[in-house]
C-alpha cells in the first residue's frame, strides 16, 4: 500500500528564539533548522507500514526550496519518495497547507501528519486535510499498523490507551512516543542523495494563516533564591522540603 | 466542557468557563452555555451554575457512547444554536474536536490561547513555539472558535450564579462522522504519565544524570517524597528512560507543588511541559543555566553529589 508522510521544516527552538524584522516568523538564521518531533515519528511509522505491507513511503513537504533538507533526511531513514511542493510556507494558513496536501494525497491509502506543528502548534492540519478528502481522520496516536484495509491506531487518551480501526484509505495525525525515530546510516544519506525529488507547483493561492504578528513574552526577572553550593545544601534543602510540606513522611 | 470520571468539572474546564465570561462580559452580557457529553452530575451542574453557565447542552445517544471527534463536533455544532464563540480547554480532547469544528465551519481556529484583545475584529494571543512565543490572531467574527492555554487565567466562580438548566439533545449524525471512534480503551499503566501530570512533587533529570544507571539516586529521592519522575527528551532519546516519563512539549505538562530538575539546563522544549509548576527548585552545576535562572530556588552543584546527600538529610530527619 502507498503511504504518504507530511513534514514541516521548522525552526530549531532549543535554543533562543529570535523573531524576524517584520514579526511574521521565528528567525532561524542562527538557530538552524529541522522537523518536528512528532513528524520525525510519523516519518518511522510510515516506513514501518510500508515495510509491513510491501508498499512505498512517500515523503511530501510544503516550504521554500531549503526544505529539501527535511525530505532528505525522510529518506535517509527509510522513504523511498518525495514531493516537494515549492512555495512560501509562511505565507500558508491550516486550511491552505491542508489543500496542497490534499492535492498530492489522493492516490495514497494512508496519509500520516505530525499531530501539530513544534513551531505553529495548530493541531488542525490533519483533520482539516481528512475534510478536504472526505476520509476518516485519527488524531495523536503513538501506534499505527494495517491490516486488511484496515488501519488501527492506538495512544494515551482521556479514558486510558484508546484503540481505533478504521478503514483505507485513513488519515492519523502522530504523537511523539510510540516508536524511536531511527538514525540515518551512512548508505541511507548517500542513497537520499541521489532520489529524485518531484516538484510541484501549488494548486491554489494562498488565504494566510490569521496572523497580526508574533511577539516574545516578556522576560521573567529572575527571583531565584540559592540555597547553596554541592552537598552542603542539603540540609537547607530538606529545611525547604519541610516549609513547603512535600515531605511524605 | 470535560469533567472526571467522577463527575467533577476538570480545571482546565473550570479556567475555560471563567475564560468564556469574561469574554461575555466584554461582549454586553451575552449569555454563557456550557456542552458536555452525557447528562451531567448533580455536582457538574451546580459547579455549572456556579460558573455562570445559562444552559447545559447534554449530548446523548448512541453516537455519543465512545469518543468520535467528529460527531462530538456535530454535537457541538447543533447545539450552539446562535453562539458565536466556541471555545474549548487546550486539551488533546479540546483541540481535536475544536479543530474538527473549525474545518466544518470553514473558519480559522486558535490553539491555546492566552487573552483576546478586542472583539471587532476578535483578535487573540496564543501561545506558539511551545510557549517561547505568542501570535496574535484574527479569528472569524462567527463563529470564533479557538481553546484556552492551561492556566491562561486563574478558575474563578461567578458573581452572579447562572441557572445551568439542562437541555438533553441528542442530534443526528451521519454515519461518516463515526468512522473514526474509539473502539476499546484500556485502564492507563500504573506508572503512565497520568502520574506525573497529578503528582505533587515531580524530580527531574536530564543529561546531567549522566547514564541509565545514574538515575538511582534520583529514583530515591523521588521515593523519599512520594512523588514523580520526570525526564528531559535527551535522556528518553538515548534511551535512559521511557517516554511516558518525558516532561515538555511534546511529553507530560506538569504543574506540581514543586519541580525539582537536577541536570536539566532548561531547554524551551522543557520549559514549556513544566512552567506551570507553583515552585521550581533546580540542582545544577551551571548558575547561569535558564532553568537555574527561571527557578524559584537553587542548589549550584553536581546532581550526584547534592541529591545522595539530600536523601541522607530526609532519612536523618525521617527515620
Amino acid at each position: 500500500m502507498k503511504v504518504l508522510v507530511c513534514v514541516k521544516r521548522v525552526v530549531d527552538s532549543s535554543s533562543e528564539v529570535v523573531l524576524t524584522d517584520d514579526a511574521q516568523a521565528v528567525d532561524g538564521r542562527y538557530a538552524g533548522f529541522t522537523m518536528s518531533a512528532h513528524e520525525e515519528c510519523a516519518v518511522e511509522l510510515a516506513v514501518q507500514v510500508a515495510a509491513a505491507t510491501g508498499g512505498s513511503a512517500t515523503v511530501l513537504t510544503l516550504g521554500d526550496a531549503d526544505a529539501v533538507e527535511q525530505l532528505r533526511a525522510a529518506l535517509a531513514v527509510g522513504c523511498t519518495e518525495a514531493v516537494h511542493v515549492l512555495a512560501d510556507s509562511s505565507t500558508y494558513g491550516p486550511a491552505d497547507v491542508a489543500r496542497e496536501i490534499a492535492a498530492v494525497a489522493g492516490d495514497f491509502d494512508l496519509v500520516l501528519l505530525g499531530n501539530d506543528a513544534a513551531d505553529s502548534g495548530d493541531f488542525q492540519v490533519g483533520i482539516r486535510l481528512a475534510y478536504e478528502l472526505g476520509r476518516p481522520v485519527v488524531n495523536g496516536v503513538t501506534n499505527v499498523s494495517v491490516a486488511d484495509g484496515i488501519v488501527t491506531a492506538s495512544g494515551a487518551g482521556t479514558d486510558g490507551h484508546e484503540t481505533y480501526r478504521v478503514p483505507l484509505p485513513a488519515v492519523v495525525t502522530v504523537l511523539e512516543g510510540g516508536v524511536e525515530p531511527r538514525y540515518p546510516t551512512v548508505p541511507g544519506r548517500m542513497k537520499a542523495k541521489k532520489v529524485p525529488i518531484e516538484e510541484r507547483s501549488p494548486v491554489a493561492s494562498p488565504v494566510g494563516p490569521s496572523r497580526v504578528r508574533l511577539l516574545l513574552p516578556p522576560p521573567a526577572p529572575s527571583n531565584v533564591q540559592v540555597l547553596g553550593k554541592g552537598a552542603d545544601a542539603a540540609p537547607a534543602v530538606v529545611d525547604l522540603f519541610e516549609q513547603l510540606g512535600v515531605l511524605s513522611r | 466542557m470535560e469533567s472526571t470520571p467522577a463527575g467533577e468539572a476538570v480545571e482546565v474546564s473550570r479556567e475555560a468557563l471563567t475564560f468564556a465570561r469574561s469574554l461575555a462580559a466584554e461582549g454586553g452580557g451575552v449569555p454563557v452555555d456550557a456542552v458536555l457529553v452525557g447528562e451531567p452530575s448533580a455536582e457538574l451542574a451546580a459547579t455549572l451554575a456556579a460558573y455562570g453557565v445559562r444552559r447545559v447542552h447534554a449530548l446523548t445517544g448512541e453516537a455519543f457512547a465512545s469518543y468520535a471527534g467528529a460527531a462530538w463536533a456535530a454535537g457541538v455544532q447543533d447545539a450552539r444554536e446562535t453562539s458565536v464563540v466556541v471555545m474549548a480547554a487546550g486539551t488533546p480532547r479540546g483541540n481535536e474536536v475544536m479543530a474538527h469544528v473549525a474545518a466544518r465551519e470553514g473558519v480559522a481556529m486558535a490553539a491555546n490561547v492566552l487573552s483576546f484583545s478586542g472583539l471587532s475584529p476578535f483578535v487573540v494571543t496564543r501561545q506558539v513555539v511551545g510557549g517561547a512565543a505568542l501570535e496574535e490572531m484574527r479569528l472569524a467574527d462567527r463563529p470564533a472558535v479557538f481553546t484556552v492555554a492551561g492556566h491562561a487565567v486563574e478558575a474563578a466562580p461567578a458573581d452572579v450564579p447562572g441557572s445551568a438548566e439542562v437541555v438533553v439533545r441528542a442530534p443526528a449524525v451521519a454515519e461518516a462522522d463515526l468512522v473514526a471512534r474509539v473502539v476499546s480503551s484500556e485502564e492507563p499503566e500504573p506508572d503512565l504519565s497520568g502520574t506525573l501530570k497529578s503528582a505533587r512533587v515531580v524530580v527531574g533529570a536530564g543529561r546531567g544524570a549522566g547514564s541509565a544507571e545514574g538515575f538511582a539516586e534520583l529514583v530515591e529521592l523521588t521515593e523519599l517524597l512520594g512523588g514523580s519522575l520526570g525526564v528531559s527528551r535527551v535522556v528518553t532519546s538515548l534511551g535512559w528512560r521511557p517516554h511516558h516519563e518525558q516532561v515538555g512539549q511534546t511529553g507530560s505538562r506538569i504543574s506540581p507543588e514543586l519541580y525539582i530538575p537536577c541536570g536539566i539546563s532548561g531547554a524551551i522544549q522543557h520549559w514549556a511541559g513544566c512552567s506551570t509548576a507553583k515552585s521550581i527548585l533546580a540542582i545544577n552545576t551551571d548558575p547561569e543555566a535558564p532553568m537555574v535562572t527561571k527557578a524559584t530556588y537553587a542548589v549550584i552543584g553536581d546532581l550526584h553529589e547534592v541529591v545522595p546527600a539530600i536523601n541522607a538529610e530526609i532519612r536523618r530527619r525521617h527515620r
